[in-house]
């Protein structure tokens, strides 16, 4: 069915339940893609191999619910302002496609371009903006930079005379947003779905088998399934579902924190980023404001990190904006991340010609999933790389051809 | 991750003190071939469950920990000099 006003005023007269908006078939004993991983990326990977690559005997298998991972549990923002070569086309396809997303999958994924804002504390970290906006520009991406009075005319209530760290000005990216998380998973798995892909839910791989060097079956909690190429896309965890397959990555897995406030009426209408700490927010629709902050900075596999942590992303907070020292923190959770050593993905394929990986999306996964399924798409369609993904490669560490957003090095707990 | 480690030169604790540098892993010989110090500095078992890293007890003894214990459960098992052992 599709969903339009119309569909919403009939069903509603007629007092229809509405049906499931994806199928849930058993597996098949073959598939012709197996991609491990029912989350946005895992998700949106099988849309785009049946929409734009007409590869529909795919098979998604997810070890809980469709959307129980990070996809669930990150704080929502879209944003490409990103200042290598190698990341910049890649996030800003990541961006237009987020842009026609709602009317490609035809599911309300409350997509909300209310720009993104970088405050700038000093003239160093001005000027460091003002590079990345350029890097942008050239790359055909909007942003701008801000002087102080723009900045108090549009978040009046940030502490601009901070005596440690005063706000000088900001750079944004009006392009940039917030998107309803949950419904990304839901519109990618109702669009595969209705294309004949089977998402199999509570279905956890923990075996990949091999023969003459190449992937032939998985074993899973549900059976054994054969497949000609196997996906893994299973960030947070992809140190386990490579090891089966022989590899070691350059991953560790962390967990970072995000936490959401009591509703409150509207108070912030953009995303605003601290720019002398690690401290993001916005406001949902539901009027909690939504925010997070760094890793926990140890490996981790538990979903939960530390009250250490959560003091910290709330001093920040309060130090950007002072009227939030009385708000009441409603729930805190965590998510476990891939960090890569150089803070950027890995979309590629591996030493198993018919085995390929997408993983290392430290915490900027989400701003990424249409870009990483198509991308993901792409090269296991053609067996070969999509080319804003090009420099995603799994070999790059060995190369030296890192993509070193922050310029941190190989320390993933530092990116 | 526990709130407390047990420093065996300070007694327990605040996890807050330390610094967590990551795995311990063998160095390779200098003139190891480039494969071995590229797996060194970059490539990470990353399990899920017991894991032995160096913590630096930076606002205590500014001492080189070996820290062994759980990723999944958080549980620390053991927390030992790095120099430990070493000739």
């Amino acid at each position: 069915m599709r969903y339009s006003a119309l569909s919403v005023l009939l069903n509603g007269l007629t007092g229809k339940a509405p049906a499931p908006a994806w199928r849930s078939p058993e597996p098949k004993a073959e598939y012709d893609v197996v991609i491990v991983g029912g989350g946005g990326h895992g998700l949106a990977t099988a849309y785009y191999l049946a929409r734009e690559f007409g590869i529909t005997n795919v098979a998604v298998l997810e070890k809980g619910y469709v959307g129980s991972g990070n996809i669930g549990r990150n704080t929502t923002i879209i944003r490409s302002n990103y200042l290598l070569p190698g990341n910049n086309p890649f996030y800003e396809l990541s961006m237009k496609l987020w842009e026609g997303l709602e009317q490609d999958f035809n599911f309300n994924a409350m997509v909300s371009q209310r720009g993104v804002v970088n405050l700038i504390h000093s003239d160093a970290q001005r000027d460091a903006y003002r590079r990345r906006g350029n890097a942008m520009r050239l790359h055909g991406v909007d942003a701008e930079i801000l002087d102080r009075d723009q900045v108090r005319r549009i978040l009046p209530f940030l502490d601009f005379d901070n005596a440690r760290f005063p706000i000088k000005g900001a750079i944004r990216q009006r392009r940039g947003g917030t998107v309803r998380h949950d419904a990304v998973a839901w519109g990618y798995a109702r669009g595969a779905s209705a294309r004949g892909v089977d998402i199999i839910p509570h279905c956890e791989v923990t075996a990949i088998r091999q023969d003459h060097g190449r992937v032939t079956e998985v074993e899973t909690s549900r059976g054994t399934i054969r497949c000609k190429r196997l996906a893994l896309a299973t960030a947070g965890h992809s140190g386990i579902t490579a090891a089966m397959a022989g590899i070691t990555l350059p991953i560790e897995t962390h967990a970072l924190q995000a936490y959401v406030s009591e509703g409150l009426k509207p108070f912030i209408d953009t995303v605003v980023t601290f720019g002398a700490g690690h401290f993001y927010l916005s406001q949902s629709d539901k009027g909690g404001l939504v925010f997070g902050g760094d890793i926990e900075g140890y490996n981790s596999y538990a979903q939960r990190g530390n009250l250490a942590n959560i003091e910290h992303v709330a001093e920040a907070g309060v130090a950007m904006i002072p009227a939030l020292s009385r708000v009441r923190v409603l729930r805190a959770w965590a998510g476990v991340m891939d960090m890569s050593m150089d803070g950027s993905p890995i979309i590629d394929k591996t030493h198993l010609p018919n085995l390929y990986l997408n993983a290392g999306w430290c915490y900027g996964g989400f701003k990424a999933t249409p870009a990483s399924g198509l991308c993901f798409a792409h090269l296991i369609a053609k067996d070969a790389p999509h080319e804003v993904a090009r420099a995603f490669r799994l070999d790059r560490f060995a190369r030296g051809h890192l993509i070193d957003e922050k310029g941190q090095g190989a320390q993933p707990n530092l990116h | 991750m526990a709130s407390l480690i047990p420093c065996p030169h300070c007694g327990p604790r605040p996890k807050e003190e330390f610094t967590v540098r990551g795995a311990v892993l063998p160095r390779p010989a200098a003139d190891a071939p480039v494969e071995e110090w590229q797996a060194h500095v970059y490539l990470r078992e990353n399990p899920r469950g017991d894991y032995a890293e160096h913590w630096h007890h930076s606002g205590g003894c500014r001492r080189w920990l070996v820290v062994k214990r759980n990723t999944a459960t958080h549980a620390v098992h053991s927390v030992t000099d790095a120099a430990e052992g070493r000739p």
